[in-house]
């Protein structure tokens, strides 16, 4: 297993470029809804780029991943195109789903995107029922459930481990926890150890270092690969941080911060990205490449944005028609 | 032709998708037990694969069903009674009526749920529910309720062929009403009014567990009154075939609507306001409802059965209209 335990050096770097790429398209959709280029709010993952780059790396575009209000960094890590999210997030027809869902609704089918989602836990019924199509197929795939603490609240956790571990169905159930249910501390919302949860149902739970990436990426493989050899439902809960707020126009709406800025600062100090930064330092990259590595992140969020900027907005009688398969009903 | 039971028609209508399409798959609670009979026997006819007893977790199910027909399977989801719709409803409500919006179209989702509607034989508040208005109000979402056997064979089988999601809303208590049932392999489109009988005064317009009541005071009315009176199955209420609903009001200018939701944006209330955007030139009178008053459904069948849809309340709406203001 030795060979698994780190990812090699190219792997770590386009796992860099990935998570910068994630990084800079939401500092600049964070400066895009400031500025009125993003009609709506987003919700940013900075500081939890790491979980997933590093678990959708394993991942084939057969594979599914639900994802939730949090998702540009599952989209972009599972191969969603970078130009398409911009636009969607611009409301342009050029977007990936048409300028119809927005940034809460990122979701590319043919790449396994099954969705970000605006409904706290809602992405864990649905990948259930992937997975539970994967099992009729047998053919390998699995699904991936992304979700945060707060959704681990949600009841639908213990209904969807249940049948999972009834139907040995290929999920992985992937807890992002940051810390944060919405603007309430985790610890006043959430009893116990989350990963805990996943015992009684004799689910395989693991706490991880989510801004590790050699840590995720090594056991979300080792993980991987045993669901995927018929092995049932998996567990791990992320520990990470999100720099950013809940949403983009947070502080217009709240009368006092939730959290402090030392502690913003504090965090900071176990950025996945400052520490893979210094793990490919450390592995003998030289500091050109890195660099290099980050202006191509940053030419490819400008580009994409160019390229949002310059859609079209949708014609205002193309909802309708959407609505039902087969055309207007 | 064959003469069955309603739920015998059911039980074949997914016999019969299932053989034909394997990617038809049967999840739900109890769908091996099958209290109503609609599922009886699939099971050993079609294995534990694609007919599967799940645990009571609605706002699971409902999710699933959307993430295995995203995944590619056409999936048909027994939710036992209409109630319970309520208890899955973020994925019918926020997921299955909204994903192919929000997603620019990327896909379909072909799943059928079906659920046990209406109220009349005591099953008090939390079984007796018939949630037509909620249903057609979320837009992506096809309803459908057959009325007699031929008619549930037709519309089940449009339904789970249909690519968009799709309640079939079974009348309850009304399983064991016999029906001629064709051999062929008949399906009725979505969105097809049938007309039962024509007439020249009066359209009983109606859906579902309201039928075949209708059509016996329709009946009584032409009997006991003179009249010459339509019957509009409607079958289907999204999509409407409001064409039928339109014509036969343009042939006799008065329209009585009988059907099991609570009155308040009531499919009756729908079917009213369509004819009253569309059809008002034609109507020789107001519409009359004859709904489920605004209450919960209560136990007693002293109380519950004067709130249903009945054949005095009709008659009553009859008179009222050709004897009240509005003179023939």
């Amino acid at each position: 297993m030795a060979s698994n335990q780190f990812p090699d050096i190219n792997e770590l770097a386009s796992f860099y470029l990935r998570m910068q790429v994630i990084r800079k398209a939401e500092e600049q959709l964070l400066l895009d809804v400031r500025q009125g280029r993003a009609p709506g709010q987003v919700h940013l993952s900075d500081g939890q780029e790491a979980i997933a780059v590093g678990i959708c790396a394993h991942l084939g575009d057969s594979d599914q991943i639900t994802s939730t209000h949090r998702g540009h960094g599952h989209f972009l890590a599972k191969g969603g195109d970078v130009k398409a999210m911009f636009a969607e997030i611009y409301g342009k027809a050029e977007g990936i789903c048409g300028g119809m869902g927005g940034s809460m609704h990122v979701a590319d089918f043919s790449k396994g995107i099954v969705g970000a989602n605006g409904i706290v836990g809602a992405g864990l019924g649905i990948a259930t029922g992937a997975a539970f199509a994967n099992s009729l197929d047998g053919d390998g795939r699995i699904a991936v459930c992304f979700f945060g603490d707060g959704a681990a609240n949600q009841g639908s956790l213990m209904e969807c481990m249940n049948i999972a571990a009834l139907w040995n169905l290929p999920i992985l159930f992937v807890c992002e926890n940051n810390g944060y249910s919405e603007f309430s501390p985790s610890a006043t919302v959430t009893s116990g150890v989350i990963a805990d949860r996943a015992a009684p149902f004799g689910i395989p739970a693991q706490r991880i270092d989510g801004n590790d990436i050699d840590t995720v990426w090594s056991v979300s493989g080792q993980v991987i690969a045993d669901i995927r050899g018929g092995g049932g439902p998996a567990f791990i809960e992320a520990e990470t941080y999100r720099f950013s707020g809940h949403f983009s126009a947070e502080e217009m709406v709240l009368a006092t911060p939730y959290r402090s800025e030392d502690e913003i600062e504090a965090r900071r100090q176990s950025d996945p990205l400052v520490r893979t930064r210094s793990v490919l330092l450390e592995r003998g990259m030289s500091e050109d490449k890195v660099a290099a590595i980050e202006a191509d992140a940053e030419r490819e969020v400008a580009d994409a944005s160019a390229f949002g900027e310059a859609g079209t907005p949708p014609d205002a009688g193309s909802a309708h028609p959407l609505m039902f398969a087969g055309g207007d009903l | 032709m064959a003469r069955i039971r309603m739920i015998q028609a059911i039980n074949r209508a997914l016999v019969e998708e299932m053989e034909r399409d394997e990617r038809v798959i049967l999840i739900g609670e109890d769908v091996e037990a099958s209290i109503f009979g609609d599922t009886r026997g699939l099971l050993e006819r079609f294995g534990p694969r694609r007919v599967r007893n799940t645990p009571i977790s609605e706002q699971t199910l409902t999710g699933m069903a959307v993430g295995a027909a995203a995944s590619g399977y056409r999936i048909v989801l027994h939710m036992m009674f209409a109630n319970f719709i309520y208890t899955g409803f973020d994925a019918i409500a926020n997921q299955m009526a909204k994903l192919r919006l929000m997603t620019g179209g990327q896909l379909s989702l072909p799943l059928t749920v079906i659920a046990n509607y209406g109220a009349g034989r005591s099953t008090a508040a939390q079984h007796s529910d018939t949630p037509f208005p909620l249903l057609m109000n979320l837009g992506g979402i096809e309803v459908v309720a057959p009325s007699d056997a031929s008619s549930a064979r037709g519309l089940l089988k449009s339904a789970i062929r249909s690519d968009n999601p799709t309640f079939f809303l079974e009348p309850g208590g009304r399983g064991g009403d016999m029906g001629d049932v064709p051999d062929d392999d008949i399906v009725i489109p979505l969105g097809e009014a049938n007309l039962l009988r024509d007439g020249d005064d009066l359209s009983l317009i109606t859906v579902g567990s309201m039928t075949r009541m209708t059509l016996q005071t329709a009946r009584l009315v032409e009997d006991e009154l003179g009249l010459s009176v339509a019957v509009l199955d409607l079958q289907s209420l999204v999509p409407l075939d409001e064409e039928a609903v339109l014509a036969t009001v343009a042939k006799t200018g008065r329209a009585i609507i009988v059907e099991e939701s609570r009155d308040r944006c009531s499919a009756a209330s729908h079917i009213a306001a369509l004819l009253a955007d569309r059809g008002f030139g034609t109507l020789k009178t107001a519409v009359r409802r004859i709904t489920v008053p605004d209450t919960a459904m209560p136990y007693a069948p002293s109380v519950e059965l004067p709130l249903m849809p009945n054949p005095d309340r009709i008659m009553g709406a009859v008179r009222d209209m050709f004897d009240g203001d509005n003179p023939a």
